[in-house]
């Protein structure tokens, strides 16, 4: 049996957690007016928008990797665009990898955010207004607390997700140390060299990282706890 | 002064109003469901966006270039239901808007709401869940006056609440009432609160103003639909003359005559207010006599109008300022031969104190 974590996986388990809060962070940024919007509009775009940003759930992570790596490869949009600006190429970059996770995780920040967002009554909006509060106020006064349990599960969730992706890793980041190989890839690339000792520590430390992660989640977010 | 002049369409619904309404006391939005009196108050309040224009004692809040955003309105509004913020303690739900004004404006303070409202018991509760109905209402009602404002506006503040909530809310806003020196636009649908509450009242219906006018005239005009109510009748204004400890029995004066009532607890020289409804007034052409109701008032008949085949009503006049309305049969009144200008007895059954 080998040493738990070689030097190697150390390095993978942290660009895993830098990718991974770097992506939450991003997502709760955008994620938020995203989440508003999506609970309070009344725009006949509502349907499609949500559809939209609710596609990673269901599309292979491949399907995703392999069209943002055309996008933002030599003749793609997004390449163009990073090439013009002296950024050069983000497939194989932490960078690209950061872009890819934010469409990849999406949808676990977003809609745990909207569920928060709507289930505040329009009332409380409306009584805040009432009593002065100007809509930036009411949005840190009223709703960030009323939808505090939406964005503690959101962050979690966007982060877990971001530390289990793989196929979108594999086709924007491939396999470069302290650049884009990530805990997931690590462990494939153990198992594809037969050393199943080291895949086990890793593999069961994810396991383990998630169901922690889970188990803290259940049992202190106070959703549906409240009247 | 209010100034108000909305028009707002809807798919099943269109307001229309262009009224003004007084700058003091109690003016009641009343009608029935599908009125339009809920939507005129969330129009006031900047809670709605109808075109038209908005003055409060010649302040713009509205017209065609300017619609004031709703947390610059100096106005409190109670909703229906209490809507207290679930996250904050009952004390810093009470503190929310008065922390969002500048000190130099605010002009009500903690202890007054605390006092007028009896909020003593409640302000050290942590959870505004653990409230009752009529206590949350309370603390809204506290929470919206000491955001300081120009005009208290609820929106049928009893209509969530059980009967018992309700009469024990009730003579808080009585006290409110004397208490403030702002208006208070208060909507509902219920006419006893209407009769307890209101000096001023606003008919609605279908969206348009039908009536606005001080409350004892208006709801003794015979034109509109409160007269045709079960309970219609007219509100007078007395005052305590005289307790007859023997019979157990409280004599009211006011300008047009005098009211035996049960035992009223004020002492001489208290203004009341009391209901006489329509069924509770009969009609004698010659002065009764050997008659067991006491209060035999004379009257002049000012309007007469048919109600439905077989009911008519009468209006009365007492003295200068007072009217009396009588709900009597068709029969009765060809019988009696009434006639407008017609000096009669109106003999008063049984008199409501709404005080």
């Amino acid at each position: 049996m080998d040493s738990a974590f070689s030097a190697a996986d150390l390095s993978a388990i942290w660009l895993t957690f830098k990718l991974a809060t770097v992506v939450t962070f991003i997502l709760l940024l955008i994620g938020t007016p995203m989440a508003w919007w999506l609970a309070r509009t009344r725009s006949g775009w509502k349907g499609a928008i949500g559809a939209l940003v609710a596609l990673p759930i269901v599309l292979p992570p491949t399907v995703i990797g392999f069209y943002l790596l055309v996008m933002m490869g030599p003749d793609g949009p997004i390449g163009h665009l990073t090439q013009s600006l002296g950024m050069g190429l983000l497939p194989f970059t932490f960078t690209g990898l950061v872009i890819a996770s934010v469409f990849y995780s999406l949808p676990f920040v977003v809609q745990p955010l909207q569920n928060a967002f709507e289930s505040i009554p329009e009332r409380a909006l409306e009584t805040a207004a009432t009593l002065r509060a100007t809509t930036l106020d009411t949005f840190f006064s009223v709703v960030l607390p009323l939808a505090k349990p939406g964005f503690l599960t959101a962050a979690v969730l966007g982060f877990a997700h971001t530390v289990g992706e793989f196929g979108v890793v594999l086709m924007i980041g491939g396999n470069i140390p302290e650049q884009t190989r990530v805990v997931s890839v690590q462990i494939y690339d153990h198992v594809e060299a037969m050393e199943y000792g080291s895949a086990h520590w890793l593999s069961a430390g994810m396991v383990v990282f998630s169901f922690v992660v889970l188990l803290l989640l259940y049992t202190f977010n106070p959703t549906g706890r409240r009247k | 002064m209010i100034r108000a002049c909305f028009k707002l369409t809807r798919p099943e619904f269109t307001l229309d109003v262009d009224t003004q309404l007084p700058g003091q006391g109690v003016t009641a939005l009343f009608g029935p469901s599908g009125s339009g009196k809920t939507t005129l108050l969330r129009c006031i309040a900047g809670l709605e966006r109808a075109s038209g224009s908005l003055h409060v004692d010649g302040v713009v809040w509205q017209d065609e270039n300017t619609f004031l955003p709703v947390h610059r309105r100096p106005l409190g509004y109670v909703f229906q239901e209490a809507s207290l913020f679930p996250h904050l303690s009952v004390r810093a739900n009470l503190e929310y808007g008065y922390k969002r004004i500048p000190p130099v404006e605010r002009r009500v303070q903690l202890e007054q709401v605390v006092d007028w409202l009896g909020l003593g018991q409640l302000i050290g509760r942590g959870d505004p869940a653990e409230l009752s109905g009529g206590e949350r209402q309370r603390v809204a009602i506290g929470r919206a006056l000491l955001a300081s404002p120009r005009i208290l506006m609820m929106d049928e503040p009893l209509s969530a609440l059980d009967t018992a909530s309700k009469q024990d809310i009730i003579p808080y806003l009585e006290r409110l009432h004397h208490e403030l020196s702002i208006p208070l636009l208060y909507v509902t649908h219920a006419l006893d609160e209407v009769v307890r509450l209101a000096d001023h009242l606003v008919l609605l219906q279908q969206g348009r103003v039908i009536a606005s006018g001080p409350l004892g005239e208006t709801l003794a005009r015979l034109d509109l639909p409160t007269a045709h109510f079960d309970d219609a009748g007219v509100v007078i204004e007395a005052v305590v003359a005289q307790h007859d400890e023997a019979y157990h029995l409280t004599r009211l004066e006011f300008s047009g005559g005098s009211l035996w009532v049960g035992r009223v607890y004020q002492p001489p020289g208290s203004h009341v207010r009391t209901r006489v409804l329509a069924r509770d007034v009969s009609i004698a052409t010659t002065a009764p006599q050997g008659s067991s109701i006491s209060n035999i008032l004379a009257a002049r008949i000012s309007e007469i109008r048919d109600e439905g085949a077989d009911k008519t009503l009468v209006r009365m006049t007492l003295g200068n300022e007072h009217v009396l309305l009588s709900r009597i049969t068709r029969r009765s009144c060809d019988l009696l031969d009434l006639f407008v200008g017609r000096h009669v007895f109106a003999q008063v059954k049984s008199v409501v104190l709404t005080t």
